[in-house]
């Protein structure tokens, strides 16, 4: 069957974008893109964007058509796709479906969060409806909370300890140094994650990816098309989504993520690569504990032993495998509806060579790690260049 | 808190709240809170039906909240947890009349009916279940 490609990336800078409204947002990332692919507005046939919550976090809804009239591209097809923090990779996911099933030639897949309209208070009770509101956030939970239960358990299953959960944090303010479009340019120390203020324990600041401002957006195109755009388009080689209980406390096991560890086994089973042959990925470190849960998951270390890894630093930039060379939700920030779209990004610049300073040597296949809210969603890509 | 709610959305929850009203499948032996509509496991062929959950359990996981949401700020610092009550069910909920640094894995605690938050001076009460170390 026809392969699908990537043609073109595009994304704002990521942070307190106060000057910048939702719009604006859109525009920017819908803009960079259209550029970046080579391509006009009239070739375009849909467009899928995700947002999570705009309704709440600005007051305003139906935003497909906002992506639409934003860009200048009515009166195409736009429809917005909600899976919480997951709803970017579910924007990639269905704009992928809807060309591999053969009704679309080229779609654009985006996605927008504007949160800091909202004030803090306001914008943490929106991201709360990522988890269960009646059997959660009824009885006091908040979402680092539920990260921190799980976490905990975590450290007692398989003592892991809150300094290799730093680690997390170290490596990937470390790299969103080297990203010009991350929220966070500048590098923490062990010291200074395991000193800052106490969220949840054992969760502290440091462990917490931030509220974010941004957009990001691509331009998908069938085998055919794309050959005819790009000279190097970045192939979607498989899709894989997975769901699991929205509360925490449903799960048999809460040491790791079943629809994470679901949505792999999909993914590889479609992919013509192994586990192997992946050289990098972006993961869904919302908290440190989430991506060593993923790296986990999906197998690239044993169960509990994540943590040791990360303190060996094997997912360091150009060590054995990667992890977040963007600098991953805490380093480049978390604009919630918008981060599966910058994950596919990074990934496509890393496999095009275009990754500046913080460039992996001879990537050729790359993975993404895309969650839903405390894990009731799970959408993993991943994404091959050249052959 | 929860988003303001009308008070339909709150009494209509008072079984589970103030009762631990769950469900057990005939079926399969699962029990199920809050109660489930249809069985996970057995879906169809579930046979649902009503089952008082019991009162005590022990800590699965816990954590200290220290940033609290709207409506839960006097009560902060605050342990929330997740228990596992003795038909094997876990629940979200806060422990209270507890020292947090005290709080470990396998603590066993039992259920107490609490206020669990405000909305605003003027809004109404929320009450619900909290646990407290078992005496």
């Amino acid at each position: 069957m026809d392969r699908v490609g990537i043609i073109g990336v595009g994304m704002t800078k990521f942070g307190e974008r106060w000057k910048k409204g939702l719009r604006d947002l859109i525009a920017e990332a819908g803009l960079k893109t259209i550029q970046d692919a080579n391509i006009t507005g009239d070739k375009i046939d849909a467009i899928y964007g995700g947002s999570m919550s705009a309704g709440r976090f600005v007051g305003q809804e139906h935003i497909g058509a906002v992506i639409a009239d934003s860009m200048g591209l009515n009166p195409i097809p736009s429809s917005r796709v909600e899976a919480a923090c997951a709803s970017g990779g579910l924007a990639l996911r269905e704009a992928y479906l809807s060309i591999k099933g053969g009704e679309y030639n080229v779609v654009v897949a985006g996605g927008v969060e504007k949160m800091t309209d909202s004030c803090t208070e306001e914008a943490s009770l929106t991201l709360g409806g990522a988890g269960d509101q009646e059997w959660e956030v009824f009885n006091g939970a908040t979402f680092p909370g539920l990260y921190a239960l799980i976490a905990r358990r975590h450290m007692h299953e398989y003592g892991t300890t809150e300094e290799q959960m730093a680690e997390v944090s170290v490596k990937n303010h470390a790299n969103a140094a080297k990203n010009p479009l991350a929220q966070f340019q500048f590098e923490v120390s062990r010291e200074q994650v395991m000193k800052s203020p106490k969220v949840a324990d054992p969760l502290k600041l440091l462990d917490c990816s931030p509220i974010t401002d941004g957009a990001a957006a691509t331009v998908l195109a069938s085998e055919e098309v794309a050959k005819e755009y790009c000279d190097d388009p970045v192939w979607i080689d498989a899709s894989a989504q997975a769901t699991d209980s929205l509360a925490v406390h449903d799960r048999k096991s809460i040491t790791g993520l079943n629809a994470a560890k679901v949505a792999t086994e999909k993914v590889f089973k479609k992919s013509s690569y192994d586990r192997s042959e992946i050289d990098l990925a972006e993961v869904h470190d919302c908290f440190s504990i989430a991506e060593l849960c993923a790296l986990e998951d999906m197998g690239f270390v044993k169960k509990g032993e994540a943590g040791k890894a990360m303190e060996e630093g094997r997912f360091n930039l150009n060590a054995e495998l990667p992890i977040n060379t963007s600098g991953g939700l805490k380093g480049c920030g978390h604009p919630v509806g918008a981060t599966g779209i910058k994950q596919a990004i990074e990934i496509t610049k890393q496999l095009r060579g275009e990754a500046g300073k913080r460039q992996v040597d001879e990537a050729e296949v790359g993975l993404t790690h895309n969650v839903g809210g405390s894990g009731a969603t799970a959408i993993l890509h991943i994404l091959s260049g050249g052959r | 808190m929860t988003h303001r709610k009308a008070l339909p959305g709150i009494w209509r929850r008072f079984p589970e709240r103030y009762r631990l009203e769950g469900n057990k499948c005939k079926n399969c032996g699962e029990h199920f809170f809050p109660p489930r509509i249809i069985c996970p496991n057995c879906r169809r062929d579930g046979k649902l039906e009503g089952h008082e959950m019991s009162k005590e359990g022990e800590i699965y996981s816990y954590t200290i909240i220290r940033s609290a949401p709207v409506g839960f700020e006097d009560q902060t610092p605050y342990v929330l947890a997740i228990i596992e009550l003795k038909e094997g069910t876990k629940v979200t909920a806060q422990i209270t009349d507890v020292d947090p640094e005290e709080m470990e894995i396998g603590m066993e605690v039992e259920e107490v009916l609490r206020k669990i938050s405000e909305d605003g001076k003027k809004g109404k009460i929320n009450y619900g279940y909290k646990f407290v170390p078992k005496s």
